[in-house]
């Protein structure tokens, strides 16, 4: 198995990688489009502002290659964000795998959604084993509307899509590397796909 | 429905877990790596160390100690103590901290809670305010209590929320240490003026104690250190009274 976790200078890849390695599994951390078409897996990271990921993105001429990707490729936080359509956040473009805009919570609640929250209308092979209303640590401020491609639904002020697949793309909103024996769960699900 | 958090917060002397009492008298109560473990393991929604070390080869023993953690831990952790620059943070980021917590290098230069939140974003910044009660009026204090400051509480935190702060960590220095409770009335005023998460800490002596701070103190998050370390609430135990009490928890 080999698992690459894209490394473009966007968030905390340690973390993604260590929860990677409690399940056994040596991730490697590259920005090298070789490696990354090569992998068998691919893990699409982000934490921070979408506008500057976005950058950085396009810099590595990565945002080119991305949606091009045959292999199962999760992202995962700003990760999943960005493979939407747009972002509100930075009014940013995004890579438009996931047909969804991305949009800001309102005022009506706290910003970010910072905790754990439930997962329902589980809808995907990436949730075996997981049961409905499980809990996931998120830590957000845009959210992805709900739509067609939902496979997991959360609620804070609105329901929205805590999870999107479309063919080989899978994208979560929460940290499953931060969530938990379930949250590793899903990463192993992950690995198995 | 978003759940509430209980926080247990390691306080980290030397690659060791001490619990100060009103800041002073340290007590050890155990390795951290191990208790961080055990506390994920018990239901603990999130942690936080805190270095109290002062020394250079004090500081080098937490970016050890962060990464251990990160390796082993499947939960979030935020890590405080003598951060103050871009550098430390990027440090402590790249050993596995998912977010950092910043006190008085805040109050000295507020400016670094704009460039943490511009450069890390705001999910990972924390601004930690120690503040006590006198004659009425909130005063920030610096240095870990003991440096008393004319800034208020509130207009503190509502400065670093419009500078980036993601969520704000609030010590009452009139309650840390008597486990008599949280205090309440300047929690529950936090959480209407500002729009970010409020934890709380300082005073946690009962359960009702943490029923109390999430009903009427409005807090997002309770923390607190010798309840949990020596076993005198147990985390579980702790989440079904809440629960049994209708605040949303993670059980």
């Amino acid at each position: 198995m080999k698992l690459v976790i894209i490394n473009y200078g966007a968030g905390n890849i340690k973390s993604i990688q260590f929860a990677f390695k409690r399940l056994g599994v040596d991730a490697i951390l590259s920005n090298n489009i070789d490696e990354i078409r090569a992998a068998d897996k691919v893990i699409f990271p982000g934490v921070g502002e979408a506008s500057t990921a976005m950058k950085m993105l396009q810099e590595s001429g990565l945002d080119k290659v991305i949606p091009t990707l045959k292999q199962p490729v999760l992202g995962i936080c700003l990760g999943m964000q960005l493979m939407c359509n747009s972002s509100e956040e930075g009014n940013t473009k995004g890579l438009g795998i996931f047909n969804v805009e991305v949009k800001k919570f309102t005022k009506a609640v706290k910003v970010p959604q910072m905790g754990w929250n439930v997962i329902y209308d589980l809808k995907s092979d990436l949730f075996t084993g997981i049961k409905e209303k499980e809990f996931m640590y998120l830590v957000h401020s845009f959210y992805a509307e709900n739509c067609e491609e939902a496979i997991a639904t959360t609620d804070y002020e609105i329901e929205y899509a805590s999870a999107l697949q479309k063919d080989n793309f899978y994208g979560v909103q929460f940290h499953p590397e931060k969530s938990g024996v379930e949250g590793s769960k899903i990463l192993e699900n992950f690995l198995k796909l | 429905m978003l759940t509430k958090r209980i926080i247990p917060c390691l306080d980290i002397k030397n690659g060791r877990t001490v619990k100060g009492i009103n800041f002073v008298n340290l007590i050890d109560a155990g390795d951290p790596v191990v208790l961080a473990k055990q506390y994920a393991d018990l239901g603990a929604d999130e942690l936080v160390f805190l270095d109290i070390s002062a020394t250079l080869e004090g500081r080098k023993t937490m970016l050890d100690m962060v990464l251990k953690v990160a390796e082993q831990v499947n939960i979030p952790f935020t890590v405080g103590g003598g951060i103050s620059s871009v550098e430390d943070v990027d440090a402590l980021l790249k050993c596995g901290a998912d977010k950092v917590s910043i006190n008085s290098s805040a109050v000295k230069r507020p400016d670094l809670v704009n460039e943490l939140a511009d450069k890390f974003g705001s999910q990972c910044v924390v601004v930690a305010i120690d503040a006590k009660q006198i004659n009425g009026e909130w005063f920030v204090h610096l240095a870990g209590g003991t440096i008393p400051t004319e800034l208020n509480l509130f207009d503190w935190a509502k400065e670093v929320e419009k500078r980036g702060a993601g969520e704000i960590l609030f010590t009452s220095m009139n309650n840390d240490g008597t486990k008599a409770g949280f205090a309440n009335e300047a929690l529950a005023k936090l959480s209407s003026e500002l729009n970010i998460p409020i934890i709380a800490s300082g005073g946690a002596g009962t359960v009702q104690h943490f029923i109390d701070t999430f009903t009427i103190g409005k807090s997002d998050a309770a923390l607190a250190a010798s309840v949990f370390h020596f076993g005198e609430i147990p985390i579980l135990e702790l989440k079904q009274e809440l629960k049994a009490n209708n605040i949303p928890v993670r059980i």
